[in-house]
């Protein structure tokens, strides 16, 4: 169904190579527009991959996961507002998996360029090109805080096409010009009085031609972006009926657990499931190569009888003690750096020969975390030897059905894959681990669905970890702040892991993600040099909100702070100096929180405050955190953030994800820490891997500036600043200097 | 057994040790209550057992002696309960999972404190996580359907 449309083509050849983080590209041919992969059923029109309209009303086609940062409200409203509809009068959807739904602005974000910097005409060129390249490789993904920077202009297009559609269709059935037609709240006007509403119009339009380039509103007549909309999931989410994928109910279907191997990456040498397959309930035991699965009546049943299973685990293909593996991140200095991403002026010369007292020297340690999302892995899978559907909660449709479909050994075609709402993501739903591993459960019981859900045990000792890291920063200092700055940077690379598991190939060439929120920070300091060393480590990691930047900023801005202390100075007024004529905006952001906070830099005793700034996805933050000493221990008592997104689209959802991000953030600080023993992970439930509760978490106060011209998301850069605000605000409550997260292993909090 | 659950009855067969959150999830359909941890640490799965706030991944079914009420039971999406209608009010929920059970957990705090205090609201939810940090909202929102409850 639907219609044939022409398709613009359009060919990019690049020269010899386009440079992505080392990618390199030959010549590709792109397609400008995809197919529309919205199948229409009887009654139901599509003018567009983002809108189906039936008799009921209009559905609008979200396609990226909601996993809290309410960003199918906004892609909704960037769709309503220019298709003029009235707010609640549709429904949202996420949609297929498909590459009409490409995150063009995914691969751009790996540019190792400084973000904050004006990009060259041969950048925008790379850019531009690399627009292009999700479509090709169907990369729909939800992550690095790009929903918003990818879908701005386009899904405001299509809802100003469509209404163009629509009124073109209003025309020919009235026989008047579309000149004389207007419209309000999904209903086309004629001067005459006459009135037709956009879904009986549909049906009319799909053989009408959308305009390519459609004028949008200015942003003086919005009526939905730029305000406050009443988020689209409330209801659902305050009643217990919204559905998650861990909610999938079907006819008929059983409940499975898996046990895969706690030392990552390793074999499974033998098993024996005599006991387990005694017990009631229990349908089939499960041999999943690496680890076993129980199929039985119940989840309950499950979890008991996949522990009943005596198993022999092989060795994990990394050192078996978290010493051995922080060794094995030092060792990276030794070798010769993967990048120098900054390397302004002439460090070498800077350091040859510094006043001793000029000098100030620090190593930092981040530990692994994991991510913890509130809804277990899970997925659910109903196999039928020649097809198959999934239902699960994911950031990347696109990869999770192809990897599914590989499992079991089907087609993509053959495999349909439903997306419901997410139970937190946090990253770690980019990976397809807990497809795969469903799609083989329900691949032992065809015909029967099968929900795999994971123990909360299995979740935390089997996740795809934010690398611990380790930082050497050394300053030469002038009067007003440092002259020279040199850090260096060992972690393993994310981007290289993951690019290996998600795409098949490992990107050569410099890793921006290793050394991000410290080579990209806007300080004007002559010599200026951030290097990034590649640890060679095998334990799963994987992309942990604000990524890189998790742990850069926090050295970065621990060391900013370090140097202010060195020399006497104001951290904020030092920061200030420094970004003056480097960004504007990111200075502005600064200014602002010290002026919400009332920053003075004293605190009376008993009260410390301390202040970081990170540009990370776009967005420069700045946040400072208060802490006060009690008879109880330490409380983090307040927080203030501003932060600018260009265009804040809904500055109360911006709001909640700043804060958001501050909370992940300071729980990670404070007492976020993945340990290894024997080769296996030592936390395993929230007992020990907590997070800030409400009785320890500070009041927030958050600001959002408009001063940058191009737009930026938001689900992220609230992250980064705040582990240092904290470390710094416990400097300046004790004296005492943290290097190391997280800060319980130093202080004592409430 | 016979088990009473929003002001239904239900005859289940199951056995007297499985945690109630897997009766009402697996066995009678009301996902509603969420699993989260399993040992009660997190408070996803929080319900009503004669009015407590129990959690259900804990509770074994077969030591349930009164009626229990899940988040499907304190309202709808047509007939909102007040503190529902608070909660959407401060646009409370981000991935919204933790929030049956914060709802159920701040309902039986209501029902027996009308006006918490902020120290008292902490201490009633400190069990309940929210990896989303809506924590200020959820407080928030609890003093609002506090005041309305009150009739205020």
């Amino acid at each position: 169904m639907g219609r044939a449309r022409t398709i613009a083509r359009r060919s990019f050849l690049i020269g010899s190579a386009a440079i992505l983080g080392g990618i390199a590209f030959g010549a590709y041919k792109l397609e400008q527009e995809p197919e529309n992969p919205l199948r229409p059923g009887k009654g139901e029109t599509t003018l567009n991959p983002y809108l189906l309209i039936d008799g009921q009303g209009i559905t609008i086609i979200t396609p990226r996961a909601e996993m809290g940062q309410g960003n199918q409200t906004t892609l909704a409203a960037l769709v309503a507002e220019e298709l003029d509809l009235a707010w609640g009068s549709f429904r949202i959807m996420h949609g297929p998996p498909a590459a009409a739904y490409a995150n063009s602005t995914l691969l751009t974000a790996g540019l190792p360029v400084k973000d904050y910097e004006e990009r060259s005409s041969i950048q925008q060129m790379f850019e531009g090109i690399l627009k292009k390249v999700p479509t090709l490789l169907a990369l729909q993904a939800t992550g690095g805080s790009s929903a918003m920077p990818d879908a701005f202009v386009k899904m405001r297009l299509v809802g100003a096409a469509a209404r163009q559609v629509l009124m073109a269709a209003a025309a020919r059935k009235w026989n008047v010009p579309v000149g004389t037609l207007s419209t309000r709240d999904g209903v086309v006007h004629e001067p005459g009085g006459r009135r037709a509403s956009y879904v009986e119009l549909a049906p009319l339009a799909v053989d009408i031609e959308p305009p390519a380039n459609p004028p949008l509103k200015p942003a003086s007549q919005w009526r939905y972006l730029g305000k406050s909309v009443p988020r689209l999931d409330q209801v659902a989410k305050v009643t217990g009926t919204a559905a998650y994928g861990i909610d999938t109910r079907l006819d008929g279907m059983l409940y499975a657990t898996i046990r895969i191997n706690p030392r990552l990456g390793g074999e499974m040498l033998s098993f024996d499931a005599s006991e387990a397959e005694k017990m009631p309930g229990v349908r089939k035991i499960v041999d999943l190569g690496n680890g076993v699965g129980v199929i039985a009546t119940n989840t309950w049943l499950a979890f008991q009888a996949v522990q009943a299973i005596q198993v022999e685990w092989g060795a994990a293909p990394y050192p078996p003690e978290t010493d051995a593996i922080m060794a094995r991140i030092e060792q990276a200095f030794e070798e010769a750096p993967n990048s120098s991403l900054r390397n302004d002026g002439d460090t070498e010369a800077a350091f040859s020969a510094p006043a001793p007292d000029d000098v100030v020297e620090a190593e930092y340690r981040a530990p692994f975390l994991a991510h913890t999302t509130m809804e277990p892995m899970n997925a659910t899978a109903l196999y039928t030897r020649d097809s198959m559907r999934v239902w699960v909660g994911n950031q990347s449709p696109v990869i999770n059905r192809d990897k599914a479909a590989e499992a079991v050994g089907l087609p993509s075609k053959a495999v349909e894959l439903i997306t419901p709402f997410l139970g937190g993501g946090f990253g770690r739903r980019s990976e397809y681990d807990f497809t795969r591993y469903a799609a083989l459960m329900a691949k032992a019981m065809p015909g029967t669905p099968v929900k795999t859900t994971w123990r909360r045990e299995e979740d935390i000792t089997h996740d795809y970890y934010r690398p611990a890291a380790i930082a050497r920063f050394r300053a030469v200092m002038g009067k007003d702040g440092p002259v020279a700055l040199e850090g260096k940077i060992a972690a393993p690379s994310v981007t290289r892991q993951s690019s290996l598991r998600l795409a098949g190939f490992a990107p050569p060439g410099p890793d921006r993600g290793l050394v991000e929120g410290a080579f990209d920070q806007p300080y004007g300091i002559a010599d200026y040099r951030v290097d990034g060393h590649f640890a060679n480590l095998d334990i799963p990691i994987g992309f942990w909100r604000s990524v890189g930047n998790s742990y850069n900023g926090f050295f970065h801005e621990s060391f900013m702070d370090e140097m202010a202390h060195a020399r006497g100075l104001d951290p904020v007024k030092m920061r200030l100096r420094l970004m003056k004529g480097v960004h504007e905006p990111s200075r502005l952001v600064l200014e602002k929180v010290a002026t919400m906070a009332g920053w003075t830099g004293k605190t009376p005793e008993g009260i410390g405050r301390g202040v970081a700034f990170t540009y990370s996805f776009g967005a420069p933050t700045a946040e400072i955190i208060e802490v006060r000493d009690g008879p109880d221990g330490i409380r983090i008592t307040r927080a203030w953030a501003a932060t600018d997104v260009g265009v804040a689209l809904d500055p109360r959802n911006i709001r909640a994800q700043i804060m958001s991000g501050i909370i992940y953030g300071l729980s990670a600080a404070v007492m976020g820490e993945i340990t290894f023993s024997d080769g296996m992970v030592e936390q395993e439930n929230f007992p020990d891997y907590d997070a800030l509760r409400m009785n320890n978490a500070p009041r927030i106060d958050v600001e959002v500036l408009e001063n940058k011209t191009r737009i930026s998301g938001i689900g992220e850069p609230g992250t980064p600043p705040s582990m240092p605000a904290l470390a710094n605000a416990l400097f300046d409550l004790t004296g005492k200097r943290a290097r190391n997260l997280p800060l319980n292993a130093m202080f004592d909090f409430a | 057994m016979e088990l009473t659950i929003n002001g239904k009855k239900h005859r289940i067969d199951v056995p007297p040790d499985m945690p109630l959150l897997w009766v009402l999830r697996d066995e009678l359909g009301l996902v509603g209550t969420k699993f989260g941890c399993g040992v009660a640490a997190c408070g996803a799965c929080t319900v009503h057992v004669g009015g407590q706030a129990v959690r259900s991944c804990v509770t074994p079914v077969g030591e349930i002696k009164a009626p229990v009420t899940t988040i499907e039971g304190i309202g709808t999406p047509d007939r909102l309960a007040v503190i529902q209608q608070a909660w959407i009010d401060h646009q409370v929920a981000q991935c919204g999972y933790c929030q049956s059970g914060q709802i159920m957990q701040a309902a039986a705090l209501l029902a027996e404190n009308p006006s918490p205090t902020n120290l008292e609201i902490d201490a009633a939810m400190q069990g309940n996580l929210c990896r989303c940090g809506t924590y200020p909202r959820i407080r928030a929102a609890i003093h609002d359907a506090a005041r309305r409850l009150r009739g205020g």
